[in-house]
């Protein structure tokens, strides 16, 4: 497979200038951002990039349009140097940053689509191709004249979607791309992501902190934590090397003490959460807690891809306790 | 270079489109442009009431100063002035989206809510000048004639880059945009008045330090026949052009430089 996305050994720091209370003197203190980071990425993959805040994703996005100058090591996208060739790389990304938009704040979403059309200078068939595609899918159509600072977030992440799609990139750069959207947009949106990556073979970077997203588009799975890439792999090797066992919510009649016989984490008067042992089916246990006691409802909790990556941590930090 | 025109060209006319969606409003502003900046002429005027002579100038001489610096001042602020609001594209964010683009940053900065109100100011610069070149006493040669179109566009190209530069300064420190003003506003203001009202220091630092003398004294002196205070060599009041391009190299390395620095804001 052609290599589309190459990091070696690619750090980036932030100098930090700051005064201390009753001192004029400022003092300098260098903030690794990223550090050691070195990855490769297909042509075609989705890659779901996982970390907690301030990990450095949103600078390894940065530095991977071009946006930042990385301070050391070496990056290729599509061939080219971002930093360097950023013109040229642009043609060939499209970025969604989340909170913010990419859109012209003050001008109506057909007058950003139709200047994006002119400053990609794309072809005016597929253009429109294109343009009716996104609106369409993403129900953009009754919004096409409102100016984007009057659009709600769920709207704009739309418009900025339509906007980072109109010029076929081959490498998509999303953050956070479903926040703030309802299920029915939530699932259009991750369907046309797959269409896109398997008809055109668009190669995908996403962060999110949404599961479902990851579960339903990531062939692979990163995760980056203090600057350094931390994991590595499918979403079943992530959830393999730190097991986080599902959980049983239970509403008995009444509050009690906790439940015997089985491994009660949380209690919250008469509602209790029990793991379910790896291995063992939540029928059995539930057909053992009813037998016990006055079970009034139950629910099974997956882990989240947050219980999931922070119990990584967790375990770099402590290993031989989970051992 | 076409490619940047071409953009500048197409980002500036939807913008003008954004802003003609509220005609009345863009009247009253070009009207309100129109208004305050023929108030600053009239200042001109009420001086020659009492005297008819300022600083061994003539009025229509002092109008030709006046003319050809708010010309170059006015093209130049319309065009390129809003890099100055640079600064609010780095703490919006919006900076990132403008990299992200296939344009020049700078021509996306340039041509950001450009709008045809700051043609108020270009309106009255070229009525003085006008008027100027109609009661000049000055023997048109053809050296003459051709200096004043050169200085013209020359002073567009040195105020552009000051403007520029000054943007620059924003990558360094988001708050230095009244610094800038006083080089770019403030540049206009001593421009439009003959320099030897000032110190000859302050006229060496005015062509040696920030090149505003060649916007239009240097070659004005040349125009009109007058006496260089500094008494520097002829050469120098042609030397316009070539101080306007050798102040955009500095300026495109500059700004490169401080594209390069750009640290972005957290997300």
């Amino acid at each position: 497979m052609e290599t589309v996305i190459e990091l070696v050994d690619v750090a980036k720091t932030f100098t930090r200038r700051h005064r201390r209370p009753g001192s004029l003197r400022r003092t300098r203190t260098n903030v690794p951002a990223v550090n050691g980071l070195s990855f490769t990425v297909a042509a075609g993959e989705v890659v779901g990039y996982l970390g907690p805040n301030g990990a450095g994703k949103s600078t390894t996005v940065k530095m991977l349009t071009g946006i930042l100058v990385p301070s050391s090591g070496r990056i290729r996208v599509a061939g080219l140097e971002p930093s360097r060739q950023r013109s040229t790389l642009a043609r060939r990304v499209g970025a969604v940053f989340g909170q913010r938009t990419t859109l012209w704040w003050d001008l109506p979403l057909r007058d950003s689509f139709q200047l994006i059309r002119h400053l990609y200078r794309l072809d005016p068939a597929r253009y429109a191709c294109n343009l009716d595609q996104l609106v369409e899918l993403l129900g953009l159509g009754e919004l096409l004249d409102v100016p984007v600072r009057q659009l709600s977030l769920g709207q704009r992440m739309r418009g900025d979607l339509a906007a980072a799609l109109l010029h076929d990139p081959a490498i998509l750069y999303l953050d956070e791309p479903t926040i703030g959207l309802d299920v029915v947009s939530k699932s259009a949106i991750r369907q046309f992501l797959l269409d896109r990556n398997r008809t055109q073979g668009t190669t995908i970077l996403l962060t999110t902190h949404d599961l479902g997203d990851v579960e339903r588009l990531c062939d692979r799975v990163m995760v980056i934590d203090h600057g350094r890439l931390a994991f590595d792999g499918s979403l079943e090797a992530l959830r393999a090397l730190v097991p986080v066992p599902r959980l049983l919510v239970v509403d008995l009649a009444a509050a009690g003490p906790p439940m015997a016989g089985v491994e009660v984490i949380r209690v919250d008067g008469p509602r209790q959460w029990v793991t379910i042992p790896a291995g063992s089916s939540a029928a059995a246990l539930t057909a053992r807690l009813m037998a016990g006691y006055d079970v009034r409802d139950l629910s099974v909790e997956e882990p989240s891809i947050e219980d999931v990556v922070h119990r990584l941590y967790a375990g770099h930090a402590g290993a031989a306790r989970t051992s | 270079m076409v490619d940047a025109v071409r953009a500048y060209c197409l980002l500036a006319r939807t913008w003008t489109r954004a802003a003609a969606q509220y005609p009345a409003s863009l009247a009253m502003l070009t009207l309100s442009q129109l208004v305050i900046t023929g108030m600053d002429a009239v200042v001109i005027l009420i001086v020659f009431q009492h005297t008819s002579s300022y600083a061994g100038f003539s009025l229509p001489e002092v109008m030709f100063l006046y003319g050809t610096s708010g010309v170059s001042f006015a093209i130049a602020n319309s065009t390129i002035g809003t890099v100055d609001q640079l600064g609010q594209h780095i703490r919006a964010g919006t900076f990132d989206a403008i990299l992200l683009r296939p344009v020049p940053a700078l021509v996306q900065v340039a041509a950001d809510q450009f709008s045809p109100r700051r043609l108020g100011k270009l309106v009255q610069a070229v009525v003085v000048l006008w008027v100027a070149l109609a009661t000049l006493d000055v023997d048109w040669t053809a050296s003459r004639i051709a200096l004043v179109p050169v200085m013209i566009v020359s002073g567009v190209f040195i105020f552009g880059a000051i403007w520029v530069l000054g943007a620059t300064y924003q990558f360094f420190a988001v708050e230095a945009a009244e610094a800038m003003n006083a080089a770019t506003y403030g540049g206009n203001f001593v421009t439009q008045y003959p320099l030897s009202i000032l110190s000859r220091d302050a006229i060496r630092a005015l062509t040696w330090v920030i090149p505003l003398a060649f916007v239009n004294w240097l070659p004005a002196l040349y125009i009109l026949d007058q006496p260089d205070p500094l008494g520097l060599p002829t050469p120098v009041q042609f030397a316009s052009p070539l101080v306007a391009l050798v102040l955009c190299l500095i300026a495109a390395l500059v700004w490169r430089a401080g594209v390069r620095r750009y640290r972005s804001t957290g997300s």
